[in-house]
């Protein structure tokens, strides 16, 4: 259970981030704390948005189903099942899968880094070091 | 494998504390007042339009001037300065034809107009107006929905190389708040009413352009012959 707590806690940190990115984006709030950084740079870029929606939200959403995945998984009568850990794995890989597209933009493409955006890289990076470690310890005999 | 209640229960604890921590922070920069604002309500001083007419693009030996009269964020300006200024610029501007000149009306009903034009006069202050102008209206719809658009005015400014310190200090001087003014009361002075509004000669321009009727205007003012 500890990797499934571990992983909805950093899926809290990860929605609070991006919540945080994106009240940004939309104007909500005033600059970001990002020292040296290039956050603006990289959050006014033509590719803080994805498919015509911005990457925050997206992030905010992705870590919001993190979350709740995370929540469920740790229920009462749960604890043993394989799905719940399945769904947190899928769900994480695909953040990790996302957030690479988005490192790799950051790196050659748009040239700067966003400390923020390494923050949650590093976070989803997690959350399936988390997954894999959960799914590991789960007998393959209640694969079914 | 399960967790004990107490285990579960300080999970919680701490899961809840985490949220209610990051929802205040959050909350806390929610609340934080726009730092930024430029009052219209300035009374316009000599120095404010001393030796200035306006954002000049094009040589001073072009024979025709256009003048335009535009606000930030009307759409109508902004599909104007994205879709047609390229091709005017190209086809007029740069072979010396036409010389544009651009003022400034912010309308009242558009809350960041005039922070708009303040933010494009400081990047003039670091000769950067055109990429600021430019960039602003680029990301119109952006700022347009934002709740304070002055940060991304900002980001804006870092994204065209402008010095953020020198920026920041003249955003929040307000120091150009006189010289909008002044073209605003230029352009109410002249009949101007709505956005964009272009001056040619004494005549008066409102509605819709392209830059078909731009270069057809500039055609019947000044034969293409007699210039090249």
């Amino acid at each position: 259970m500890i990797y499934r707590m571990a992983a909805a806690l950093l899926s809290l940190l990860g929605l609070l981030v991006s919540a945080y990115l994106y009240l940004y984006k939309i104007g909500w709030i005033g600059t970001l704390a990002c020292g040296a950084g290039g956050c603006e740079t990289v959050q006014t870029s033509p590719w803080s948005r994805f498919a015509g929606v911005d990457v925050a939200l997206i992030g905010a959403v992705g870590y919001a189903g993190l979350l709740l995945a995370g929540l469920v998984s740790l229920q009462p009568g749960l604890a043993g099942r394989r799905w719940t850990s399945d769904l947190l794995l899928a769900l994480a890989a695909g953040g990790v899968l996302f957030t690479m597209y988005l490192t790799f933009l950051e790196l050659f493409v748009i040239r700067a880094i966003c400390r923020w955006c390494v923050g949650s890289a590093a976070i989803i990076v997690a959350i399936l070091v988390a997954a894999l470690l959960d799914r590991r310890r789960l007998p393959a005999a209640q694969a079914h | 494998m399960a967790a004990t209640p107490t285990g579960m229960r300080r999970f919680y604890a701490v899961l809840a504390g985490v949220a209610v921590i990051g929802v205040a922070v959050l909350g806390y920069l929610l609340a934080r007042p726009s730092r930024v604002s430029i009052p219209a309500n300035v009374t316009v001083q000599a120095s404010d339009t001393a030796g200035f007419r306006g954002y000049i693009k094009g040589p001073e030996s072009a024979p025709i001037e256009i003048t335009e009269f535009a606000d930030y964020q009307c759409p109508f300006c902004q599909t104007f300065a994205t879709l047609q200024m390229p091709t005017i610029e190209e086809r007029l501007i740069r072979t010396g034809r036409l010389r544009w000149r651009y003022r400034d009306f912010p309308l009242q009903q558009h809350e960041f107009a005039r922070l708009a034009a303040h933010s494009a006069a400081c990047g003039h202050e670091q000769e950067k107006y055109w990429e600021q102008h430019d960039r602003i209206y680029e990301g119109q719809a952006e700022w347009s929905a934002a709740r304070d658009a002055g940060p991304l005015f900002r980001s804006y400014a870092e994204g065209n190389g402008l010095d953020l310190a020198r920026y920041d200090k003249c955003m929040e001087s307000g120091k150009y708040a006189g010289r909008i003014q002044a073209s605003v009361e230029e352009g109410v002075r002249l009949g101007v009413s709505s956005t964009p509004t272009l001056l040619v000669g004494d005549r008066l321009y409102q509605g819709r352009f392209d830059s078909d009727a731009i270069s057809r205007l500039v055609d019947s003012l000044a034969p293409r012959t007699a210039v090249q």
